[in-house]
């Protein structure tokens, strides 16, 4: 059992890496744990060991590990439902997971109208409606991506929807949804919610008590953050929590892995100033910090053989006291064994591992990787490109130590082979990067603020420079155009 | 002892001429070239003096050795034959000489006159190496790609899958008739084919007339039998008479072994002996099933190459078409429309390579089966010149990559109607991107305003019409910008 589990995290952790939740199907070791048998084992979770936070408005005391409910399980567990849109949703799986969660002390579950193409509300209320009301809250968002859910009543069937799908009659945490997005982020969010009155009404729901909760999820343009923060000190509206990106990349890096991205501690900073607890999305950044470069993760390994490579990135998260809880998308029952063992309870970092966990950040910054995390917001795209699959494929090389870029290595012609090789495979020919012909469409969904075009042109100019070289010859005098950009 | 050296050498031969035209990942030419190129009507063609001395030199010592052991089609022909077990089956018959002697003007006459695919229907080597790669290189490529799925599974980057796609109706439909006709001729006939319509056969057979070394009959010893003649795959010996027909005799040996009387010889005959017949003969168990193994070892394997893609949220591709071009494009090395023409006998080799699925046979009457370019699922990459290094005729003369750089096979040809920019209003470039030579230049679709919508425009002096502009085109199912062919390729 042991040995079987520790198998299939270090395989959650490349799952995690491509972003895919999780290709394997862990099935004997997730019926072993359901069936309720105690082992004596390092891996299997305390109970009643769970490291709660005091919201202060409320007085809500709220787990430190909140279950994201955007990559739920699929019955064929290949993937996630965020990977396979059309996969029917495993709701026993789910009824399990949240289950063994809420056993485990959990009680913060995160939906949103636009996960897992409209069905995770529908499959939260299911897994959620089992359990006593007061065991659990709730969070939940007014989405934006569709324009045509903008008006005020189609903004309020929304919301009703939210209500009905998750079989309560009040929610917790009500986010507007990712506001800073788009291509002008200050026009999008007076148009989805000031000026067809959509906050006044969710103002008013609050005072009715059928919010309990009132806040935003951010991303993007920092005007529309600074902006919504000021409507809170002006007394316009009362921000009861706010969810930001946070990890140990994003709290300084954030400008380098985009100069259009804004460092997580400025966020905090701003709330900590007001008192808001914040919620953390992208602990992880997206699974890239559960897979990190092997020199880094051995680094991490080094200095505590005995955890995950995730868990510091859970840690870290959890180590900002401000920080309300840390939402983890765990499609896996791995997933939430790992996370359930990090937060119970929370060991903070000392500033020691803090300073040490910087120097593993901006160590992972000079990698070059795209910032990705497959979240395939950019897609379709028009002219058929599979952006998120090249991104993910590059990176992997990149982040595996794997990439060709020195002519020297002796391994050189074995690793341009299997990048070239391993390209084709992951990308069908016709959707590859050196399709794209830079209109531009995808970049404004981006929620990193990804420039794409420019670095499809640019991994289309690596890709290019190596189909150029002659196996075998590979001279010494190389330029390494695009991974030293 | 002769037929067990043949068989052999035949075996061997037709392993590696096999192996070389199902090949497509570029690892055998460089070893196995030769094979191709040691075939006679390719070495003729490409003015290869040596090997054609050779050939003939081997064929005055030893008489038509060539087309029992290094002549893929023979080879063929005669494992075909040999799968009809029903002994004794063949019998003398006369030389058809207007029929060979007619057939070789015929071809001669076409080649002279250009006329490629009356050449490349009558060329052996060629009408085997379409056989394989129409026939078989399907077999062999799914059979790959199961083996790249394994090794997908297994993190391995040993095999990579390869499309399989039908490159040309009428070369397909020739493919199989060919085939068809000569397992029948050699089902029932043997040598049928070789000795009645193969032109290389005709001329071998005239040389192997006063060759050295051939068949002859000990009249002393023969003693009528008739076994020699009725085994005789090639009908070439009048066991009456004594007499063997040595234009027609491929030098098998199977006649040697039957003779139960040892009246039959190889070797200088003597002075007196000449030709006479003679004589009974054992049946003979043909071995050579094994061969037939090897060929279709490649067959079965996998057929599950399903396209198993999550087409989640990918927009649908529509297949790209050829444009009509109004000069079709030859690859570089081919020098001329008129070159290739008159050289190329249609073997597929080239095709079988060609990494990027730009070479195809050509549908046109005159050209029919010699290999055209088109840009629709790939280009004419600037680091192959793969298909100038395995051309056995030197229709396509090799080059390095730096001539291929400079080689102009055809220019670009904006197509404003298609293009993006103007249909679809949005900033595209992608041609002047990817252009390898620099000839594409991104200029205002109205000159008078700066502001406006960037546009191609191809300079002719530069672009050497490789098609990356127009494979990476996104405008389908016609490219914006597609390439015409030079009927003469120039230096730029």
């Amino acid at each position: 059992m042991n040995m079987e589990e520790k198998k299939i995290l270090s395989r959650r952790a490349f799952i995690k890496a491509l972003g895919l939740g999780g290709a394997a199907v862990a099935a004997p070791a997730i019926v072993g744990c359901a069936t309720g048998e105690k082992h004596e084992s390092a891996e299997e979770p305390p109970v009643g060991k769970m490291t709660y936070r005091v919201n202060p408005n409320t007085g809500d005391r709220v787990s430190l590990l909140g279950y994201g409910m955007m990559r739920l399980p699929t019955v064929d567990s290949q993937a996630s439902a965020r990977e396979d849109g059309d996969a029917e949703i495993d709701q026993e799986m789910v009824n399990r997971q949240v289950d063994y969660a809420i056993e485990h002390g959990v009680n913060y579950f995160d939906t949103s109208p636009a996960y897992c193409k409209g069905r995770s509300e529908h499959c939260t209320g299911i897994a959620l409606s089992r359990h006593k009301r007061e065991e659990y809250f709730i969070a939940t968002k007014l989405s934006n991506f569709n324009p045509e859910t903008w008006s005020r009543a189609a903004s309020i069937h929304m919301f009703e929807n939210s209500l009905k799908e998750l079989q309560v009659t009040y929610i917790d945490y009500l986010l507007l949804h990712a506001i800073g997005g788009g291509a002008d982020g200050m026009e999008e969010f007076n148009n989805r919610y000031i000026n067809n009155g959509i906050l006044q009404y969710l103002i008013d729901q609050h005072s009715k008590g059928i919010i309990r909760n009132l806040g935003f999820s951010y991303h993007g343009d920092i005007a529309v953050f600074d902006h919504a923060l000021a409507m809170h000190d002006r007394g316009e509206v009362h921000w009861d929590f706010v969810q930001i990106e946070l990890n140990y990349l994003d709290w300084k890096h954030a400008k380098e892995i985009n100069d259009r991205n804004t460092d997580a501690e400025y966020l905090y900073a701003e709330l900590v100033k007001r008192d808001i607890p914040a919620v953390i999305m992208e602990p992880l950044l997206g699974g890239r910090l559960a897979k990190l470069p092997d020199p880094l993760a051995q680094r991490l390994l080094k200095r505590d053989p005995e955890h995950s490579v995730a868990s510091w990135a859970f840690r870290y998260a959890g180590t900002y006291p401000k920080v309300l809880t840390v939402l983890s998308g765990m499609t896996f029952m791995e997933h939430l064994k790992d996370n359930l063992l990090t937060y119970s309870p929370l060991v903070p970092l000392t500033d020691d591992e803090m300073l040490f966990l910087e120097g593993v950040a901006s160590d992972l910054v000079s990698y070059n990787t795209v910032p990705c995390n497959d979240c395939k917001y950019c897609m379709p795209c028009p002219y058929g490109i599979d952006i998120p699959a090249i991104f993910v494929h590059y990176n992997k090389c990149l982040s595996e130590n794997n990439a060709p870029h020195d002519r020297m290595d002796p391994e050189y012609a074995s690793r341009r082979r299997a990048f070239l090789v391993g390209y084709d495979r992951a990308v069908e020919k016709m959707r590859q990067a050196d399709h794209c012909i830079g209109c531009g469409q995808c970049e404004r969904h981006c929620p990193q603020r990804i420039k794409i075009p420019s670095e499809l042109h640019k991994i289309s100019d690596f890709v290019e420079q190596l189909r150029r070289e002659k196996p075998g010859h590979a001279a010494a005098h190389g330029h390494h155009a695009a991974l030293k950009h | 002892m002769l037929r067990k050296i043949r068989i052999t050498l035949a075996t061997v031969m037709m392993f590696l001429i096999t192996w070389l035209l199902l090949d497509f990942t570029g690892m055998t030419h460089r070893w196995l070239g030769w094979v191709a190129k040691i075939q006679f009507l390719p070495a003729v063609l490409a003015l290869n003096l040596v090997v054609v001395a050779a050939l003939v030199l081997l064929t005055l010592v030893f008489g038509r050795i060539y087309c029992s052991v290094i002549c893929p089609l023979g080879i063929f022909q005669d494992l075909v034959s040999s799968l009809n077990r029903k002994k004794n089956r063949f019998r003398g018959s006369p030389e058809l000489r207007w029929l060979r002697y007619g057939v070789l003007v015929l071809f001669v006459a076409a080649l002279l006159a250009g006329i490629g695919s009356v050449v490349a229907l009558l060329a052996p080597y060629s009408a085997y190496g379409r056989m394989v790669n129409n026939l078989l290189q399907p077999f062999y490529i799914w059979a790959n790609n199961g083996l790249a799925a394994i090794a997908e599974h297994y993190d391995s980057y040993a095999f990579y899958s390869r499309e399989v796609w039908l490159k040309s109706l009428p070369t397909f439909i020739v493919a199989v008739t060919t085939f068809v006709v000569l397992v029948v001729l050699a089902w029932r006939g043997g040598r049928t084919y070789c000795n009645t319509i193969c032109p290389v056969g005709t001329v071998l057979g005239f040389l192997a007339r006063f060759s050295w070394f051939k068949v002859y009959i000990d009249t002393e010893k023969c003693r009528n039998c008739s076994l020699c003649s009725k085994n005789c795959k090639a009908s070439c010996i009048d066991f009456k008479n004594h007499r063997v027909d040595h234009s027609r005799c491929v030098t098998c040996g199977n006649c040697l072994e039957k003779c139960e009387f040892g009246a039959l010889h190889y070797g200088h005959p003597k002075k007196q002996a000449s030709t006479q017949p003679v004589d009974e003969p054992k049946p003979d168990a043909a071995r050579r099933a094994f061969l037939v193994g090897g060929a279709i070892v490649a067959a079965d394997a996998a057929l599950a190459q399903a396209g198993k893609k999550v087409d989640g949220g990918l927009a649908a591709i529509e297949e790209k078409k050829v444009p009509h071009r109004t000069t079709p494009i030859t690859p570089p090395g081919s020098l001329s429309a008129r070159h290739m023409a008159q050289h190329c006998t249609g073997c597929q080799l080239c095709v079988a390579q060609c990494p990027n699925d730009v070479l195809r046979p050509s549908s046109d009457l005159k050209t029919l089966m010699q290999p055209i370019m088109s840009y629709e699922r790939g280009y004419c990459r600037p680091e192959c010149h793969r298909c100038s290094q395995v051309c056995p005729t030197g229709a396509i003369s090799p080059i390095g990559h730096a001539v291929k750089a400079s080689t102009q096979i055809g220019h670009a040809v904006w197509v404003k109607e298609n293009c993006v920019v103007i249909t679809d209003g949005v900033s595209c470039g992608n041609c002047a991107r990817h252009c390898p030579s620099g000839a594409i230049m991104m200029v205002p679709v109205d000159p008078d305003d700066d502001t406006s919508p960037m546009v191609p425009a191809v300079d002719r002096s530069r672009c050497i019409g490789c098609g990356a502009c127009e494979f990476l085109c996104p405008a389908r199912p016609f490219s914006a910008i597609y390439v015409e062919g030079h009927e003469q390729h120039q230096t730029i």
